[in-house]
């Protein structure tokens, strides 16, 4: 099968099952909400679009060895426990609390931790909502307390007028605020900066932001309207939320968004990596010092010949990848150096 | 924004004096605040001072990028390779070890690669690279071909290297012999090449020299 007509097997069928998902989690539409249908189909196309450009992505000759590597690495039997005992804790320190940002810079990891947690907890409340996973209902005998329903299946109820209920209702004003806070943090740094300034492109870095404060701000101003307008220009600010969240969802599978997807390999490099230090090393053959495991600079060599480079050399050396860095900056001058005596 | 088509960067290793000058200067770059991109490699240190100031070389066909997993490298449209996109960069090292010239530096502490990328925010604007701008030898220089030719009349410029059977084209151009018969720097051959010439006979030098 080709690379493309893969891709588009592995989206369609998880397309598919996002939308069987739907269906059975909202008891066969039972609970889905028609006005949110848009939403759905949102989703439906960003679940597509994500699919297939991550088997794309996946295909690439070094994706696919580190995809493989990564996992093979992670249930060697002689490692499997040490993996699984670390893999929380990067987890946490990676995903969670973000600690690789945070020493590039303290802005720039508030920014990230507010947009990307606001993200989260919006994501968290709206997409069981619009797929009808989750619903609420008033008792028959008692119209001020709601239960909440799961796939149909009644859980907690609390009264509606308390802190509680307030704090639920309002879970996507919180989020808003949390994303509104990250991405001014984040603008400020991209309109201030000198280095972000040379190398920042519009759709690349400014429209993800846009993207993210348009669809707060446009959700906030909803709960300021029933809040304190009595309902005034609703109609039009839930077209305006609706462009702007679909927009968004559309947008995922192709501009920076698509790093949530992305980044999850760097835990599977991090075993790669921690497997690697506990394996042979491989011996620079020009200075003979370590400089990396033997199954990194093997891998590296099997992917350049999937690439079509030539990096084979001979008089015992075999590749060029053998040559550690250091040696190689050496030769660079010395090869130059040699042509002038 | 871009580098001006008629702007080049030029090397001459041989012409470093270590002065660390451009390591200095480089931490001053915007787009990589504080770290040095540069790599000042002492060829032998133990029996030579020789130093080679390295710099991204922007290939042609660059191995970083193409090795990388995560597609964290990009190149600008006029043929700048920048450092690792931090959103993307998953800190493999795939870049670091299969560079041809081993440029690229990974920062452990912030798991990401960070290597030079011409000073963009300078060179983009027709200004020099910090390295550049600084070096006193000017074994790194930025400007045109026809002032670097001026410079050197006994070097030609050359942007093609040999690695085993792979040949290597880039942005960034070596100062060759003018004599030379090949364009073509064949950076393997120096692979069994002594750094220090062991007929060179230091002591009958110093018992001759006469102040």
């Amino acid at each position: 099968m080709g690379g493309s007509l893969r891709g588009l097997f592995y989206a369609t069928a998880v397309t598919a099952i996002v939308a069987v998902a739907i269906v059975v989690g909202s008891r066969n539409l039972a609970h889905f909400d028609g006005a949110l249908v848009g939403y759905t189909f949102a989703v439906l196309f960003a679940a597509f679009g994500i699919t297939y450009r991550y088997s794309i992505w996946l295909q690439r000759p070094p994706t696919a060895l580190y995809w493989r590597r990564g996992w093979q690495v992670f249930f060697r039997p002689k490692y499997l426990l040490h993996n699984i005992v670390h893999w929380p804790k990067r987890v946490f320190t990676d995903f969670a609390f973000n600690k690789f940002i945070f020493r590039r810079g303290r802005g720039r990891w508030i920014a990230h931790l507010l947009i990307m947690w606001g993200c989260l907890l919006a994501v968290a409340i709206t997409f069981p909502l619009v797929f009808g996973w989750i619903h609420f209902e008033t008792f028959a005998d008692n119209l001020s307390w709601y239960r909440v329903y799961i796939f149909g299946f009644p859980t907690f109820s609390f009264p509606v007028y308390s802190i509680v209920g307030f704090f639920i209702f309002h879970g996507l004003v919180w989020a808003s605020i949390i994303v509104i806070c990250g991405v001014v943090i984040a603008m400020r740094r991209r309109l201030r900066d000198h280095a972000a300034g040379a190398l920042q492109q519009f759709g690349e870095d400014f429209v993800p932001l846009i993207l993210l404060f348009a669809v707060s701000v446009t959700g906030l101003m909803l709960t300021a309207s029933y809040s304190w307008m009595k309902g005034s220009g609703y109609e039009f600010l839930a077209m305006l939320h609706a462009i702007s969240v679909i927009f968004t969802l559309l947008w995922l599978p192709f501009g920076k968004f698509f790093h949530i997807f992305q980044r999850p390999a760097q835990l599977g490099v991090s075993f790669y990596k921690e497997v690697g230090k506990f394996e042979p090393k491989a011996k620079c053959r020009r200075c003979g010092e370590e400089f990396a495991s033997q199954m990194h600079i093997q891998d590296l060599i099997e992917v350049e010949k999937q690439l079509g480079y030539r990096y084979e050399i001979g008089s015992g050396i075999e590749h060029y990848q053998w040559i550690c860095p250091s040696c190689r900056r050496c030769l660079f001058a010395i090869s130059q150096g040699k042509l002038w005596q | 924004m871009s580098v001006p088509d008629n702007l080049g960067f030029f090397i001459d290793p041989n012409r470093c004096i270590g002065c660390q000058s451009c390591v200095q200067a480089c931490s001053e770059c915007d787009t990589h605040k504080g770290k040095s991109m540069i790599q000042l490699q002492y060829v032998d240190r133990s029996s030579s001072i020789q130093t080679v100031p390295v710099v991204c070389m922007h290939c042609s066909s660059p191995t970083c990028a193409e090795v990388c997993p995560s597609d964290a490298i990009k190149r600008t449209e006029d043929g700048v390779m920048q450092t690792a996109r931090k959103p993307r960069c998953i800190a493999c090292s795939n870049c670091v070890l299969a560079c041809p010239f081993g440029i690229p530096k990974m920062q452990t502490e912030l798991e990401m690669m960070m290597k030079c990328d011409m000073c963009y925010d300078r060179s983009s604007v027709g200004k020099k690279p910090m390295c550049a701008t600084v070096c006193p030898s000017q074994a790194l220089f930025f400007g045109t071909k026809e002032e670097i030719e001026k410079l050197r009349p006994r070097s030609q410029v050359s942007n093609e290297f040999k690695f085993g059977k792979q040949i290597i084209k880039t942005k960034v151009h070596i100062m060759l012999p003018k004599f030379t018969p090949t364009k073509v720097l064949d950076v393997t051959a120096a692979m069994h090449e002594p750094v220090v010439d062991k007929n060179f006979d230091l002591e009958s030098l110093l018992d001759n020299f006469e102040v």
